[in-house]
């Protein structure tokens, strides 16, 4: 493999402006039916509805994103993801996905084994807690973190529970669940060498 | 746009109770053009005290429709793109069939023989226009509040007729405190001595009752935000308290004032029998549970409730989409924020007619 090749392998685009999207767009099979918790507006779901042939379905928990969501015509329902799973029958979807919100879920191992009832296979992005800046924001400071990534003051932070990608492959090992695919993101690129350290984002597809 | 109410009339129409209706005929206005496929068709449900003049100008009257500011070119159901239908319910007093109708085994209005109907029998009547039309499938139907239940009994009862389902600010059942409200407005009318059994067709009209009924409404209809902003305690034309009973505060105004109108444009008759219907409506009808009787439910559902509705408050409406979920149904809803209370969908509709556009137009391509 020549360095130009391997360069351009490391290279992730950006889908809607988030590099994590354009790799849940290359996991998700066409003609498939996908949930998306936490979708926002729905432009995921809309794009691989237009490009994919996929039947989406949303949960968003603000109203005014749920409007424009079904303003640009996906199917999105104004609701929480903690209870919001628990009408769905077992096996409903092909794919469900959460996408930079299982830190900020009140129950996060709990929406995973929902997301696994619920769905054959999940998929889910989440920002790396184990990132160096983060450590060593935290070692300098004294204080919560607060990083590109993490920008909150920690009394206003959506996020509830820091996660990183060791304690995330833990969780999975503890509830016996297969890891199909991983992805580790800094910036727009792949990172394959000491993820936990250097990931600023993990995908993860994950099935029984 | 200036438009016309049309009639069709058929033989008989047979009825949840039993009894046959024969004949009857149904009023409706038409917005837009039906395309060749015939699949863009829209027939859009009005609410208790509605009827067919649902856009446009009427020819007879020269008053906008209920939902004019939903239903026209470029709106939330764009007659750009739709054929939109609105006929008046059966029961109704605005030409469809209803108890101020001759009967014609008497040559009278039937008045109180007119036989007890339900949402069901709304609908039927809805689907023999449907197929007098030759439309194989709705793109969608909509309403709120009445109509919204019958757009809930349509997926249910007519599951490959319709492409979509929008019911707005409605309820798969009435409960305790909407039937009571129901029974107040028809005990009104009934303790009216004018109401007479129901036999006033050509004599004095059972007004009071009526306006009475009608003023309970109205209260349901708005929320205590919107009342407050509307009137407050505001007086009527004097600075200070008349010290008597006529008019002092300006909310009292209101309802005389919209009680008294009611009384010139429906027929308490038809009060009593609308508001039975929706009384007995019971999506579930004796089945182990709501999601069990959506099973024949094949459409795409936009469900929208209301912030300040507490006549059918948004929990009736997430009950309505949780058992739609665990049918895993298509099924998309959103609680809008607003201070009008029930009104909210006739009134407040900016947000409503965006979701609208953007729902129908996505439906459309999937079935083009």
């Amino acid at each position: 493999m020549t360095a130009q090749t391997a360069k351009k392998q490391a290279f992730v685009r950006e889908l809607l402006g988030r590099s994590d999207y354009a790799i849940i767009s290359e996991i998700v099979e066409p003609g498939t039916k996908v949930l998306d918790l936490g979708c926002g507006e729905g432009e995921l779901l809309e794009w691989l509805a237009a490009n994919k042939g996929v039947q989406g379905r949303g949960v968003e928990i603000s109203g005014v994103k749920v409007q424009h969501a079904i303003g640009r015509g996906v199917s999105v329902y104004q609701g929480d993801i903690d209870e919001g799973l628990a009408d769905y029958p077992d096996q409903a979807f092909d794919y469900v996905i959460l996408s930079q919100t299982l830190q900020e879920t009140l129950y996060p191992r709990h929406v995973l084994q929902e997301m696994l009832r619920v769905g054959r296979r999940v998929i889910v992005a989440f920002p790396n807690f184990g990132h160096w800046t983060v450590r060593y924001s935290m070692l300098k400071s004294g204080r919560a973190p607060r990083t590109k990534l993490f920008p909150y003051e920690w009394y206003e932070s959506p996020n509830i529970h820091f996660l990183t990608v060791q304690d995330f492959e833990e969780l999975v090992a503890l509830e016996g669940l297969v890891i199909e695919r991983r992805y580790f993101l800094s910036g727009k690129s792949k990172v394959t060498l000491l993820p936990n350290l250097r990931a600023e984002v993990a995908v993860y597809l994950v099935r029984r | 746009m200036i438009v016309e109410a049309n009639t069709v009339r058929f033989d008989s129409i047979t009825l949840d109770s039993g009894a046959t209706l024969a004949p009857v005929e149904v009023a409706y206005e038409t917005y837009g053009e039906l395309n060749a496929a015939k699949s863009n068709a829209i027939l859009v449900l009005h609410a208790f005290s509605g009827d067919a003049h649902a856009a446009g100008i009427s020819h007879e009257s020269g008053k906008p429709g209920w939902w004019d500011n939903m239903i026209g070119p470029g709106k939330g159901f764009d007659t750009n793109r739709y054929f939109v239908i609105c006929s008046n319910v059966l029961g109704g007093c605005r030409g469809t069939t209803g108890p101020g109708s001759i009967n014609p085994a008497t040559g009278c209005p039937y008045a109180m023989r007119f036989p007890v109907i339900t949402i069901g029998d709304m609908v039927r009547l809805q689907k023999m226009l449907i197929d007098w039309f030759g439309i194989p499938r709705l793109l969608s139907v909509s309403g709120g509040s009445m109509g919204g239940m019958q757009a809930l009994e349509w997926a249910v009862s007519y599951p490959d007729r319709v492409v979509s389902s929008i019911p707005i600010a409605a309820t798969t059942r009435h409960s305790a405190q909407q039937i009571a409200f129901n029974e107040v407005g028809r005990q009104a009318i009934m303790a009216d001595p004018d109401w007479n059994e129901g036999n006033y067709y050509g004599k004095q009209l059972p007004g009071r009752g009526l306006s009475v009924a009608r003023m309970v409404g109205h209260i349901t209809y708005m929320s205590d935000d919107s009342m407050r902003e509307k009137f407050g305690r505001r007086l009527r034309g004097k600075e200070n308290f008349g010290f008597g009973f006529d008019v002092d505060f300006e909310v009292e105004s209101y309802l005389r004032y919209r009680g008294s109108q009611f009384v010139n444009r429906f027929d308490a008759n038809s009060y009593l029998f609308i508001t039975k219907a929706m009384d007995y409506f019971d999506l579930t009808g004796g089945r182990a549970s709501l999601a069990a009787a959506l099973e024949p439910a094949r459409a795409r559902f936009l469900i929208i409730s209301f912030s300040s509705d507490w006549l059918y408050p948004s929990y009736q409406s997430q009950e309505t989409v949780r058992a739609l979920r665990a049918r895993n149904c298509d099924v998309a809803y959103v609680e809008l924020l607003s201070n009008y209370g029930h009104d909210s969908f006739l009134v407040d509709v900016a947000e409503q007619a965006d979701m609208v556009r953007g729902f129908l137009s996505s439906t459309f391509e999937k079935v083009q």
